[in-house]
């Protein structure tokens, strides 16, 4: 009998290790045969831990199951599907997975991670089986078709990036795949990472075979210890383990092609600039993460100066699908120029938080209230913020807005990577603008003035206009400086950093408008125990 | 963790430093190795990849995670990004930081806690998130700090 406890970070942060531990020493003491498969999570993390035991009608679900709750489950006869208080039914049946159109993370909590038996038995590397088979330039038009558009935030086409890199002779090329997650709100990749690592080792080969590279490097962020580690022995495995007597998926010889692709993972150290491309190859190539101001794009000169694909992992992830169902399957899905799914990430102060993916189109109210069941408080809704620190707040009048790049643009936000983070009504915007600028000073790299410091400025003038002090005044002034960084600053960390403030004042002009608070300087710790939003 | 030793960092570094941009894969080892960059670790890793000295301390300096002096036995991440914000984490931080009698980035008196801030842990569905020696907890409570630092901490 087979019962699948996730090994995903959320899922373990709530207990997923005891409960595996717990249910492999109930079975033992029951004299039950039962393995405990550790798969990726479903990403209903309000459901986690979620077990799912193997029936004959399919997978059946519980949760969230507590280390206490274990033995009861075994009394009740759950390894057949029984029922019980935590019973949710057959898995695929709950609504919130039911609605999804999972592209990207169709195998995701579904498999065990680490075995690519199971990953090939549910699809996996047939994209590269055909991908094989097509010629370099085959590839790139397959993925520019299909509409794909790179995922990190900045949405540009990737099929165009890769036909660029493809154009370049060299005689090294490098696939990066951009898996510094920083952005508040989005976990999507980690989930890949640890719950389907070959989807993404298959789609960089992919990218290798259609751009002409031989090595590829995963730039994983080092919050994600677990990621790392899932990481890394797929890529052991994706190596050593020939399936049936074939060679290996990874080096000299993938998949008995003849060709070569070597992929290596490798740790940040809490930078968030270097979630930026140029950030990224300057840290990869054992430097300070200081951007490069393009051009030279990396596309021509990247990774120790040769021609670089550098994709966001969920980007690279869904390159197999593509190649697997092809180009037009994967445009069906979506609105206008945003093709495919996007994988909508719920955050914050949200009842039902998780992974969503669905095609682009679908508004802001509807995944925040028909998947997330609104805020986790229960008090009203008053903000979001979608695209992480360098997307703008909105308010509840802009959740008409439908996921998709034009549109939030519109609308002066920015999807981003799909993370939307929910604040009821205690939120103050004031408080979060300045936090904007905060973050904004202490993540800068440094390289470009505007960001370095106006960032710090820009704190200092939010504080004056809370403080009540020539507000009006100071209010120009910050609107002054945020122009001067969105126009004056060398990457996007200061560029966009006046979204989220701008939007605040935009939006929620009313929090900008209160009567001095005791002390400026929020975040200072000796001003916490006497500021009132504290 | 163990104390500080120049032959063993010696070794780490000899392991790795043929790798392509190798920099940070080593200072990633010390750390792991020792708890921290001890200042002596600076020479031996410049010599080693033929860089100035100016340049690896400019790398250790740059990224968050490089610590300059030993943490304590225990390692608390919490996180003040903004989801985490939504739910609470500023009271959550102000209860441990009143709790432990330090604040962020500082060590207990006896060692045996360090407690730092990180933006985003990953984990934002089940805010607010923070992350003991490793391991991730989420929707962490006052109660549930508690919980986990009486945990770490008690004598064994």
């Amino acid at each position: 009998m087979k019962v699948y406890v996730p090994r995903d970070s959320a899922a373990l942060s709530v207990g997923a290790e005891g409960v595996a531990r717990a249910i492999a020493k109930q079975a033992a003491s029951r004299g039950w045969d039962v393995s405990v498969v550790r798969n990726g999570s479903r990403g209903m993390f309000w459901l986690e831990p979620l077990v799912e035991v193997e029936t004959a009608q399919g997978r059946v679900a519980y949760g969230p199951v507590s280390t206490e709750a274990v033995a009861d489950l075994f009394d009740a006869g759950f390894l057949a599907g029984s029922k019980h208080a935590l019973c949710l039914g057959p898995t695929d049946e709950i609504p919130y997975l039911k609605q999804q159109e999972r592209l990207t993370f169709a195998r995701c909590g579904i498999v065990d991670p680490l075995s690519l038996s199971d990953y090939r038995a549910h699809g996996g590397y047939r994209g590269l089986q055909r991908a094989l088979r097509l010629a370099p330039d085959e590839i790139v038009i397959e993925v520019i078709n299909s509409g794909l558009r790179g995922r990190g935030g900045a949405g540009f086409p990737t099929g165009i990036k890769w036909k660029t890199v493809l154009g370049a002779s060299s005689d090294q090329k490098y696939i990066c795949c951009n898996a510094d997650e920083g952005d508040s709100g989005t976990y999507a990749d980690r989930m890949i990472m640890e719950g389907d690592p070959f989807v993404l080792i298959e789609g960089m080969t992919i990218a290798g075979l259609a751009v002409g590279a031989t090595k590829g490097y995963i730039y994983c962020r080092s919050e994600y210890p677990h990621a790392f580690r899932t990481m890394q022995r797929a890529i052991a495995i994706a190596y050593e383990h020939g399936y049936l007597g074939e060679s290996g998926y990874l080096g000299a010889n993938v998949a008995g092609s003849a060709k070569r692709f070597d992929l290596e993972v490798r740790l940040g150290a809490g930078a968030y600039i270097c979630g930026e491309e140029t950030s990224m190859l300057e840290s990869l190539e054992g430097r300070r993460g200081q951007i490069r101001p393009k051009p030279p794009l990396p596309a021509l000169e990247g990774l120790f100066g040769k021609p670089t694909v550098v994709n966001n992992l969920i980007t690279l992830a869904t390159v197999p699908i593509i190649l697997d169902k092809g180009a037009e399957h994967y445009r069906d899905f979506g609105m206008g120029k945003s093709r495919g799914t996007l994988t909508i990430q719920l955050a914050g102060n949200i009842r039902h938080g998780g992974l969503v993916e669905k095609a682009f189109g679908i508004t802001l109210h509807d995944a925040i209230y028909g998947f997330g069941g609104g805020t986790a408080s229960g008090r009203p809704l008053r903000a979001v913020q979608v695209g992480g620190p360098l997307g703008a707040y909105f308010p509840d009048s802009f959740l008409d807005t439908p996921l998709d790049y034009e549109a939030f643009a519109a609308r002066k936000g920015m999807l981003g990577h799909g993370g939307i983070v929910v604040f009821d009504d205690t939120v103050d915007l004031a408080k979060q603008a300045r936090f904007a600028m905060e973050f904004c000073a202490i993540e800068s790299c440094g390289k470009c003035t505007p960001c370095r410091v106006g960032s710090t400025r820009g704190v200092e003038v939010i504080d004056r206009i809370i403080a009540n002090d020539n507000r009006t005044k100071n209010l120009e002034l910050l609107d002054d400086l945020c122009e001067l960084m969105t126009d004056g600053s060398l990457c996007a960390l200061g560029g966009l950093i006046p979204l989220p403030v701008m939007s605040a004042i935009r939006n929620f002009p009313e929090d900008f408008d209160k009567p001095a608070p005791i002390s400026p300087g929020i975040f200072d710790s000796k001003n916490r125990e006497t500021h009132p939003w504290r | 963790m163990q104390a500080w030793d120049a032959d063993r960092a010696q070794a780490r570094i000899r392991e790795l430093e043929r790798l392509p941009g190798a920099l940070l894969p080593i200072l990633h080892a010390l750390q792991e190795e020792f708890g921290y960059i001890h200042p002596d670790a600076t020479p031996l890793v410049a010599h080693a990849l033929n860089i100035s000295h100016a340049e690896v301390h400019g790398v250790i300096s740059f990224y968050h995670d490089f610590r300059h002096r030993a943490p304590g036995k225990h390692v608390l991440k919490i996180c003040r990004a903004e989801s985490c914000q939504s739910m609470g984490c500023d009271a959550l931080v102000q209860h441990i930081e009143r709790r432990l009698g330090v604040q962020l980035g500082e060590t207990t008196p006896d060692q045996g806690l360090t407690v730092e801030q990180v933006f985003c842990l990953g984990n934002c569905a089940l805010s607010p998130a923070v992350m003991l020696d490793g391991e991730p907890y989420g929707r962490v409570s006052p109660g549930v700090a508690d919980f986990l630092i009486d945990s770490a901490t008690r004598p064994q």
